[in-house]
């Protein structure tokens, strides 16, 4: 548990820890290390412990959800709780899991990447991960209030959202605190990044995770405050008789989609930029040969962030827009294949002529690769609108965003844990179990979200608690693989995480991995409490500590 | 694509047993089902057969993106499995050392760029057809309700027809029972479908009365959303006859998968007579609102549109179900006051789902109510005449 348990006195390396002894009143023990954490590592591992629960929680009603599904008929729940599920599968996968897992990576990696002593401001740091707590308390807490979770989807389209009950309400006010929470952190990571690197850390040799954060962050400071605006709008319209998105009152329902829209698609890239990094990390480490094409990595992500702004109404091709709207989205949006494009061969370039072993990490960030660029083609297909038309709001469009969000972000996830995992913690992880892991999720997921491309072709709607009767066999499959997927989750906590961080495993070295390069391998396993408390002195390529 | 789904049906019948003998429930789900034509097929794998121009053209282009993403997916990942397999640690491999290559850069920035270009291009000229609804021969208006759809004949052959369309109801019950019996049609066959003539423009001009709906047909390629307080319009020229289906495609609430779409398209002969008996029907069945009925009459209209509206949340027994109010020993059904429940018809409670039916006309809220209030265990022998929903709906 050497995450999570007060360092013991194993010193090494170059981490400049001359002031240890002195600082220890800064490591408190107990309950009050996790509430009042202040240190970046401590805080991380709040954040991956928090995301892993959501997901297990959102695990539990996609798999709900693929229980009724099993067959034709309802069998277990009627459709109004069915559209809880989905509506809560939804949004606490996106706001509770993905996007807390990649804060809880900046928060361990970040400083020890770019050689600062922690975060810029580590108070707001704390706070930004307890506010989540409430938050999360209340979306789940909404299942048992009157009416039951809210049931419009996780896009929370007016004005279904005028009719839901007091929940929506509550949903309303977490997603305005877990925005606050994403801000708080955002501005913490780009101040962190901008001020604290060390010296001879110049931005173009920073590592490829730091740069898509930094990104992120200001892609994440850019929209959430229009989340905010667009779920506000509704709450008065709920309450205090306004008509923003009540076509009741003159207001305009696809207003809503428009400005949930211009949040919601930089959100999609806010999920995968910082698995972009992750995999650039790795793939090179394991190819022995130094990633291909930094600079134009560099610039794909920034075309990427940038291209996120002006593509939204893809997903609105079907609410009926004049023609010259449809095509101006359309080319927008396929113009984003291009700079994704590159990020995919720049990562086969550097896989080319290496010299590649295949450690669990590698094989998810392969495994990433390959699959998300499956979802990469499938969003291609979706951008072209007259194809759109037929699989716009079909089971097409769950194939591809899995493809992409669970395949790409959370995969990238899992490579992270198992590449960065021995940093952590001190521990090594089983190699045998890492490797189970992987396999056993990449085929329950492919079982579980291939067919749904079929389903969606021919035409079955999403959020459906019931189908026609042509659709069942794929269906079968389609739940058989995500019980089959989730069972994986819960063998990676028990066998891989838990044996971890109770410190069951092999002793990790400093740098576990022959190739890998940067600052945190230049810190020992575990890394101390407090690591780089003086800038440290970096060399020309600023991924060694000099003296 | 008849012959490959009997074929890829077959294949999957093996792990479709498996899964059953897993889940007894199962048995018979898919088995005894058929293709049904113009709607989904049984494990159908592409875009449905097309019967218009545009979805031809969104076949071919999905055909053309396939195959497309098909090469580039075998080309790049060809690539990167020969470099997996061949530069290995464990087989000797020693790492080279470039890292950039700005003409390789350019090359593979710009190549996909041309890749993207020749995709847009033909999809460009089939957006342009789609949003082309002018000089339709008919205009039909259609209406998404929770949770059914109303048509209305705008402009064209047959002006002045207009009816809703639900789910059959018993279709409605088999799902609730969760062992649905195996049709071709499940969730799809609806009471009144809408009829259309073979080979002519017809204009959809999509709308609402209560949240989003999207109202779709994959054999004609086309998909709307149906939006309160705008209207949005699409078109088709079906070209064969027969029967097609859709379902809703925007979550509207509970009842989403349960509001289907049905046109049946039949020859120009057949669409004159049926736009002439419908006319005839409908003067024929025009309600006067001032007349007074007597209360079996009205008990009798009112347990027909019971069955077309209410007893698939209410239960044919009035019993209702969960969160749906039961309307036997209701004490709103029983109140004296008979304002109440029709106050309750007209604006809805949406707090306890109950959604507003105003667009039902007088004397079918009036004999609906009449008929609640003397069914099953309520005896109030009150009779609700049409007038006085006219005079509730000032």
């Amino acid at each position: 548990m050497s995450a999570v348990l007060p360092p013991h006195g194993v010193h090494g390396g170059h981490d400049g820890h001359a002031h240890d002894d002195h600082h220890d009143h800064h490591a408190p023990t107990g309950w009050r290390r996790w509430v009042f954490a202040t240190n970046h590592k401590d805080i991380g591992t709040l954040y991956l412990l928090f995301a892993f629960t959501m997901l297990m929680i959102g695990g539990v009603l996609a798999l709900c959800i693929r229980a009724e599904l099993f067959q034709p008929g309802l069998q277990f729940f009627n459709p109004e709780l069915f559209n809880q599920f989905t509506t809560m599968h939804g949004l606490i996968m996106v706001f509770g899991a993905i996007m807390p897992a990649f804060v809880g990576f900046a928060n361990w990696m970040i400083p020890l990447q770019i050689g600062a002593s922690d975060m810029a401001f580590a108070r707001m740091n704390n706070f930004s991960f307890w506010l989540m707590i409430p938050a999360a308390l209340m979306l789940v807490a909404s299942f048992f209030m009157p009416g039951g979770a809210p049931a419009a989807g996780w896009t929370l389209y007016a004005p279904l959202t005028l009719q839901m009950g007091p929940s929506m309400d509550a949903g309303i006010f977490a997603m305005h605190i877990l925005g606050a929470s994403s801000i708080m952190g955002s501005i913490n990571i780009i101040v962190t990044i901008l001020n604290m690197r060390a010296p001879g850390m110049t931005l173009m040799k920073m590592p490829m995770f730091a740069w898509t954060w930094l990104i992120t962050a200001y892609l994440l400071i850019a929209v959430m405050p229009v989340l905010a605006g667009a779920i506000t709008m509704t709450l008065t319209d709920r309450h205090f008789g306004t008509a923003f998105f009540n076509p009741a009152g003159g207001g305009d329902p696809v207003m809503y989609q428009h400005i949930f829209w211009f949040f919601g698609h930089p959100e999609v890239y806010i999920m995968i930029l910082p698995a972009f990094g992750i995999i650039s990390q790795i793939v090179p480490a394991f190819a022995r040969k130094r990633l291909f094409g930094y600079a134009s990595m560099v610039y794909a992500t920034a075309s990427i962030a940038i291209l996120s702004f002006i593509v939204w109404a893809h997903h609105m091709f079907a609410t009926g827009m004049p023609v010259t709207g449809q095509l101006f989205f359309m080319y927008a949006t396929m113009l984003i294949a291009v700079p994704t494009g590159v990020k995919i061969f720049n990562w086969l370039a550097t896989m080319w002529r290496g010299s590649m072993t295949f450690e669990t990490p590698m094989l998810w960030a392969v495994g990433f690769i390959f699959v998300f660029t499956m979802g990469g083609f499938t969003g291609l297909i979706c951008a072209m609108a007259p194809i759109d038309i037929q699989i716009q709001d079909t089971y097409y469009v769950v194939a591809h965003f899995h493809y992409v969000l669970v395949a790409g972000s959370l995969y990238a996830l899992f490579a992270g844990v198992y590449y960065w995992g021995p940093k952590w913690t001190g521990v090594m992880y089983s190699e045998t179990r890492g490797k189970i892991h992987f396999w056993w999720s990449l085929i329950a997921f492919n079982v579980t979200f291939f067919p749904m491309h079929f389903l969606g072709l021919a035409g079955m709607p999403r959020r459906y608690a019931d189908y026609p009767m042509q659709f069942t066999d794929f269906n079968q499959l389609a739940s058989i693989g995500a019980f089959f997927f989730g069972f994986a989750q819960v063998y990676f906590f028990l066998f891989v995480v838990i044996p971890m961080m109770r410190g069951k495993g092999a002793k990790a070295p400093q740098k576990p991995w022959e190739a890998a390069e940067g600052l945190e391998w230049e810190v020992p396993s575990p890394a101390p409490f407090h690591t780089f408390e003086e800038p440290p002195k970096l060399d020309a390529t600023a991924t060694k500590v000099i003296g | 694509m008849t012959m490959m789904n009997a074929r890829v049906h077959s294949v999957s019948r093996g792990w479709s047993r498996w899964a059953g003998a897993a889940a007894a429930l199962a048995t018979g789900s898919a088995f005894a089902v058929n293709d049904l034509k113009g709607g989904p097929g049984v494990n159908q794998l592409n875009l449905h057969e097309p019967v218009t121009n545009i979805a031809r053209d969104q076949m071919w282009l999905h055909n053309f993106m396939l195959i497309v993403c098909l090469v580039i997916f075998v080309a790049v990942f060809g690539v990167m499995f020969y470099s997996i397999f061949k530069h290995r640690k464990s087989k000797g491999a020693v790492s080279a050392n470039f890292h950039e290559s700005v003409a390789v850069e350019i090359a593979w920035t710009v190549v996909p760029f041309l890749i993207v270009i020749g995709m847009a291009l033909p999809a460009t000229k089939v957006v342009v057809a789609m949003k082309d609804t002018t000089n339709a021969d008919v205009t039909i208006k259609a209406t998404g309700y929770q949770w059914k759809w109303g048509y209305d004949y705008l402009k064209g052959e047959g002006e002045g027809i207009g009816f809703l369309a639900t789910l059959d109801v018993a279709q409605r019950e088999q799902s609730n029972s969760g062992h649905p019996a195996p049709v071709d049609d499940y969730l799809l066959k609806v009471d009144n479908p809408l009829v259309v003539p073979v080979d002519k423009k017809i204009r959809i001009i999509t709308t609402a009365n209560d949240v989003i709906h999207a109202w779709m047909i994959p054999a004609f390629g086309v998909k709307q959303d149906a939006i309160p307080g705008f209207v949005r319009d699409t078109w088709f020229r079906a070209e064969k006859i027969g029967d097609y289906y859709g379902q809703c495609a925007e979550l509207c609430g509970k009842e989403h998968a349960y509001m289907p779409i049905h046109v049946k398209v039949v020859s120009a002969e057949d669409y004159t007579a049926w736009t002439t008996a419908k006319l005839k029907e409908a003067a024929a069945k025009a309600d006067d609102p001032s007349k007074v009925w007597e209360q079996a009459a009205l008990i009798a209209r009112g347990e027909k549109v019971y069955a077309a509206n209410c007893a698939s949340c209410h239960k044919a027994d009035g019993s209702g179900a969960g969160p749906i109010k039961p309307l036997d020993h209701s004490p709103v059904v029983l109140d004296e006051d008979k304002q109440q429940q029709i106050a309750v018809l007209l604006n809805g409670r949406m707090d306890k789902g109950m959604p507003s039916w105003k667009q039902l006309s007088d004397t079918e809220i009036a004999a609906v109510i009449t008929y609640t209030k003397n069914s099953w265990s309520n005896k109030t022998g009150q009779t609700v005449q049409p007038s006085e929903v006219v005079a509730a709906r000032k």
